[in-house]
């Protein structure tokens, strides 16, 4: 589905990717995880064109994606900061979104399901953090597409729309889906991650499942194992 | 880019700062037309306000909207969409909410009063036009600006510098220059020099439609030769849509390479 060969990109002096080699060709859950100013972001905007890298090679579902832009239609991206158009209505963002993709959404399902209905006529600028967080996944879902990215899911959720999220997770993955997740919440991705991409200072550092990941380092715990990586690199 | 282009422009029609624009203007035009009761002097005190005014509100506007807008830009970036067609409609759903505001605003006072049983319809046509490619013109520019500025603070200088430098810092230069220059046969530099300066461009286009190049002198006898007939009218038009095209491509071209 996503090929990345030899992924650079530059902001001035500072080197974020160096190099990035990535073959994601079988469904499931994929986290892609790392400190802070690892690339994770920076590597998830260039798969959307949102970055244009200075060298390498990218292609989702087999076809480039330079000087493309209809292989968009394939990913559902949710963006780490929901930040919206503050004088619109809620049901006016669904709507316009669901005109400029040209598709129909199954909006209706996951707003009940957010509990958003009550909000619908508000304006996105009066907004609570988590409630725009909703929003903001919404968006993402309701179309049925192949590829799902989500950048920092998780973010000002509460508990109840966390378990929704899971399982609506799990639900796209079972029909065969390619889901990319950055997290910071490692109890998240050890729940939900089916492989883990290690990103450490614009490199691949590791791929592979979670019991790989803790035979390589040692360690019986996931989180540990994380840790493990990044102390590694340290010495 | 019809989808872009509907909904900055709805957008922008529904805020409070194009109908403050529309009243301006409304209100500008109704008191010039029925306080003055003469058309043709009404034409020339609206030239001079469109000239400084609308390059100011076009850039400020311009810039504006770029950046409130970052976070939908961002948003509709990850969407199946052109790039160059969010850009480029968003700029256009600027422009034209500002020229309809302008067009609107001055048209209807004008209409009211009985223009179109009037000769000076087509000296009013030729301020609307102006009025809008200078619309155009700013607009275009104040996103480039925009698109090359990260810093809002940087943008909105660099902006209003422009304008400065246009409407009135270019003038004092030209004038300078000529006086320099003054033994020196003039013309050729009066002309191009002109050109390179849409308001002024605009300014004496509309100055020479309403017959009152005598006021200028020598000057004017040189633009009323130029710019009087139908090549210097030709010439004068393609160089103002050429002061559109030419920001309009860099936007195109800017924005295919920058990162979000």
């Amino acid at each position: 589905m996503i090929k990345i060969e030899a992924l650079h990109k530059k902001f001035g002096k500072n080197e974020v990717l160096k190099g990035i080699n990535l073959d994601i060709s079988d469904k499931g859950i994929f986290a892609i995880l790392g400190p802070n100013g690892s690339g994770k972001t920076t590597l998830i905007k260039a798969l959307l064109s949102m970055v244009i890298p200075d060298s390498g090679y990218l292609a989702v579902g087999g076809t480039s994606i330079k000087k493309n832009w209809r292989y968009r239609d394939q990913i559902d991206y949710l963006p780490q900061i929901a930040n919206f158009p503050a004088n619109l209505k809620v049901s006016e963002l669904i709507s316009m979104i669901k005109d400029l993709r040209n598709r129909k959404g199954n909006d209706e399902d996951l707003l009940n399901l957010f509990g958003l209905k009550p909000f619908l006529n508000k304006k996105l600028s009066h907004l609570s953090g988590g409630t725009k967080q909703k929003v903001n996944l919404v968006l993402t879902l309701m179309f049925d597409s192949p590829i799902i990215i989500l950048d920092e899911p998780t973010t000002g959720l509460d508990p109840i729309a966390l378990i929704h999220l899971k399982e609506l997770i799990l639900k796209e993955k079972a029909k065969g889906k390619t889901i990319l997740i950055t997290s910071h919440i490692m109890s998240f991705v050890e729940e939900m991650a089916d492989e883990i991409v290690f990103l450490l200072e614009g490199e691949v550092y590791f791929k592979g499942n979670i019991p790989d990941l803790k035979k390589q380092t040692n360690q019986p715990v996931f989180e540990r194992a994380i840790a493990h990586l990044l102390t590694q690199e340290n010495v | 880019m019809f989808k872009i282009l509907k909904y900055s422009f709805f957008d922008l029609i529904r805020s409070r700062w194009s109908y403050v624009y529309f009243l301006f203007y409304l209100l500008l035009s109704s008191v010039l037309l029925f306080l003055n009761n003469d058309l043709s002097k009404a034409v020339i005190t609206m030239m001079n306000v469109i000239t400084i005014l609308v390059p100011l509100i076009g850039t400020i506007f311009g810039i504006m909207y770029y950046y409130n807008s970052k976070e939908f830009t961002e948003l509709l970036l990850a969407q199946p969409v052109k790039r160059s067609s969010i850009f480029i409609g968003q700029y256009l759903g600027v422009a034209l909410s500002l020229s309809m505001s302008l067009v609107l605003g001055l048209g209807i006072p004008f209409a009211l009063y009985g223009l179109f049983q009037s000769n000076e319809i087509w000296d009013f046509g030729l301020l609307l036009v102006t009025g809008t490619f200078l619309t155009l013109i700013f607009t275009a520019f104040a996103f480039n600006i925009a698109l090359y500025n990260e810093n809002k603070i940087k943008g909105f200088g660099y902006a209003i510098l422009l304008w400065l430098f246009m409407a009135v810092i270019y003038d004092g230069l030209f004038l300078m220059s000529l006086i320099l220059l003054q033994s020196y046969p003039l013309d050729g530099l009066t002309i191009s020099a002109t050109m390179f300066n849409p308001i002024d461009l605009s300014r004496i286009l509309i100055l020479l439609k309403l017959d009152i190049s005598a006021l200028l002198g020598y000057t004017g006898a040189i633009f009323q030769k130029f710019f009087g007939t139908n090549m210097g009218l030709f010439v004068s038009f393609g160089s103002l849509i050429m002061w559109v095209t030419l920001p309009l491509f860099n936007i195109y071209r800017k924005c295919r390479k920058k990162d979000f």
